[in-house]
């Protein structure tokens, strides 16, 4: 197990653990503001990835083919606030769930009548498809360094957005107590679906990038949702700065598992044991992960609510 | 008689006659598809259990299905077709896991449960899917049902269907009873003021325990018939689109009624199989019918036709 084996799987880790965030994001402030369960939030993501694909066709420019992809993501996610999630801010949590649900299935219909169900190809560009040395002996997908670089460039925007304009005092008012946001004026309902939009944005962004390394396919949203639903539990529901600490937390943890484990219990036990327990250990350590951070912190590790 | 005991009887009686009547259509399919429906029914009433009258909102359910479906196909791996041995190591086997997932995530609430409930069903499922000796996540072929004796062959899948039926009609009874028993009543009041609860006396989590594990011993039983049914057994039935599945047919068919689960696992299920014949895009219909359920029906159907044992809306979250 040499450094430059763990270098390039905390790299990869970084890389995963960003794009986790980028989803994150929009559904911890969905889920602290207006304290709504949003399960459809995969879809914004799955939609951005298709957009991405049948842009990149069209257009033939990868950068002109992202910024239709979100923006067109962007717009089908205010319109989808508008029509139904306005609805359902009042409702339960269970009501909402089922709601939500009901999209995802509509969603991924709608993907498949248009798409088909075979996943479709979405290639890196050709100018980032070779890799780059960044140490002797490392060498490293130039395609995930730009991947790193656009996640970090989002999350520094993201953070600028949120702490020094008035748009994200506003945000950070509504997350910590809505009433009072409320009382003091602020139109919740407005800067919602503005929030709204900023998070089907963000999914897009993570959709387009992670299109080209993963496969862009009818329910790639649902796996993805439930790791972006425990890295907000992680962080804390509502928190920024806990999504991003979640996210980089279960990419890395998640990677590293992954790729050091099963040789970890091989070195250990008998490999009839190690063969069935290296990829189950690795598989569960995230949601052991939450369950702690959960037992020890039950509000996540930052509480947005004080 | 009260209407509600009117309709039950009559529900019963249908459910007893139908497969008379297919058979005389020549539809014996749907024998085999009504056995699954019951199955899920008896899930999903196990679940409205916290659910709805324990306010407890649990996303991993099917964690409980899948372990007693295991149990019964790792036992037939080994050789073990005894319905007398297998079926109560199902219902057992859940039962413990219930009791170590629920003495830990009650330690939480609201969101925090949803999602802890659900990070433990995730966990047993990619525990199951790395399970190489048993299938991974291909899953496991039954080579045949369980045998339970007395002359019954459960490979005739009218036999099967009436012991399920059976089982369903067992279980709403049991539910029945044990709602209006005392330790349902303490139930809905802590799930209305658990502080109060508290101060009045009651143990308020040992309550909470005994009942999320009772609901998931009765899950893990569904799960022994689920595994009967298919002959199959697979990584899938703990996915999580199965916990959600679940919560669906308890929303969709009445959160805190007693008939909930059952209508719930009858019209979403009906409503697939039915759909699924016309068009391959039936999940499209599904959802718009959830949707439209949602916003017109928020009591669930049951809340629609039954004016009786309004239970509040369980407890947000």
């Amino acid at each position: 197990m040499s450094g430059i084996l763990i270098l390039e799987q905390t790299l990869n880790g970084l890389q995963f653990g960003l794009m986790l965030f980028l989803l994150a994001a929009g559904l911890t402030l969905v889920f602290g503001i207006m304290d709504m369960i949003n399960l459809a939030h995969g879809s914004l993501y799955m939609v951005g990835a298709y957009l991405m694909a049948t842009f990149v066709q069209a257009t033939g420019s990868f950068v002109l083919a992202l910024a239709l992809a979100v923006a067109g993501t962007a717009v089908i996610g205010m319109l989808l606030e508008v029509s139904l999630f306005r609805r359902l801010y009042q409702r339960d949590h269970l009501t909402q769930v089922l709601a939500t649900f009901a999209v995802i299935l509509i969603a991924n219909e709608l993907v498949r009548l248009v798409f088909g169900s075979q996943p479709v190809l979405l290639n890196t560009p050709a100018a980032l498809s070779g890799p780059v040395d960044l140490l002797p002996g490392l060498a490293y997908s130039s395609y995930r360094l730009l991947i790193i670089a656009v996640g970090l460039a989002v999350a520094l925007l993201l953070y600028l957005l949120v702490a020094k304009t008035r748009t994200g005092m506003l945000v950070r008012a509504g997350a910590s107590n809505r009433e009072m946001a409320t009382a003091m004026g602020v139109n919740i309902r407005t800067l919602f679906t503005f929030v709204f939009g900023v998070g089907a944005g963000l999914c897009a962004i993570a959709g387009a990038m992670l299109g080209p390394i993963l496969a862009v396919q009818v329910g790639m949203g649902e796996s993805i949702l439930i790791l972006a639903f425990v890295v907000i539990v992680i962080g804390g529901i509502g928190s920024i700065r806990g999504a991003l600490v979640g996210a980089l937390l279960v990419g890395i943890v998640d990677t590293i598992g992954r790729a050091f484990l099963p040789a970890l219990f091989r070195e250990f036990l008998p490999p009839a044991y190690a063969s069935n327990l290296g990829p189950a250990v690795a598989s569960i350590l995230i949601y052991v992960l939450m369950a702690a951070v959960l037992f020890w912190k039950p509000q996540g590790l930052f509480p947005a609510r004080g | 008689m009260s209407a509600v005991r009117k309709l039950t009887l009559a529900g019963a009686a249908a459910l007893v006659a139908a497969p008379l009547l297919l058979h005389v259509l020549e539809q014996d399919f749907y024998v085999g598809l009504a056995s699954r429906i019951m199955i899920y029914a008896i899930a999903a009433t196990s679940l409205n259990l916290i659910l709805g009258y324990g306010g407890m909102v649990s996303f991993g359910h099917a964690a409980f299905l899948g372990a007693g479906a295991y149990t019964v196909g790792i036992l037939m791996a080994e050789g073990v077709t005894s319905a007398w041995i297998a079926w109560p190591a199902a219902v057992g086997i859940a039962a413990l896991f219930a009791l170590v997932i629920g003495a830990i995530s009650l330690r939480t609430r609201g969101v925090y449960f949803i999602m802890i409930t659900l990070a433990f069903a995730q966990m047993m499922y990619y525990i199951f899917v790395s399970l190489k000796a048993y299938g991974g996540e291909d899953g496991l072929n039954l080579a045949t049902r369980s045998g339970v004796g007395f002359g019954l062959d459960l490979k005739d899948d009218l036999t099967f269907y009436y012991l399920v039926l059976a089982a369903l009609l067992a279980t709403l009874y049991g539910m029945h009873r044990l709602v209006h028993a005392r330790f349902g009543r303490v139930i809905e009041a802590i799930r209305e003021n658990e502080t109060r609860m508290e101060a009045v006396g009651f143990p308020t989590y040992r309550y909470k325990l005994v009942c999320f594990v009772i609901a998931g011993a009765v899950c893990g039983l569904a799960g022994a018939l689920l595994a009967n049914q298919a002959n199959f057994v697979s990584p899938r039935l703990l996915d999580w689109i199965q916990s959600g599945s679940l919560m669906i047919m308890v929303i969709l068919g009445g959160i805190g009624y007693l008939y909930g689960g059952v209508i719930g696992a009858f019209a979403l299920l009906a409503l697939e199989e039915a759909l699924s014949a016309y068009t391959i895009y039936w999940q499209l219909p599904v959802g718009i019918v959830l949707l439209a359920a949602v916003l017109l029906a928020p009591r669930g159907l049951a809340g629609i036709f039954g004016r009786s044992v309004p239970a509040r809306e369980a407890a947000n979250g």
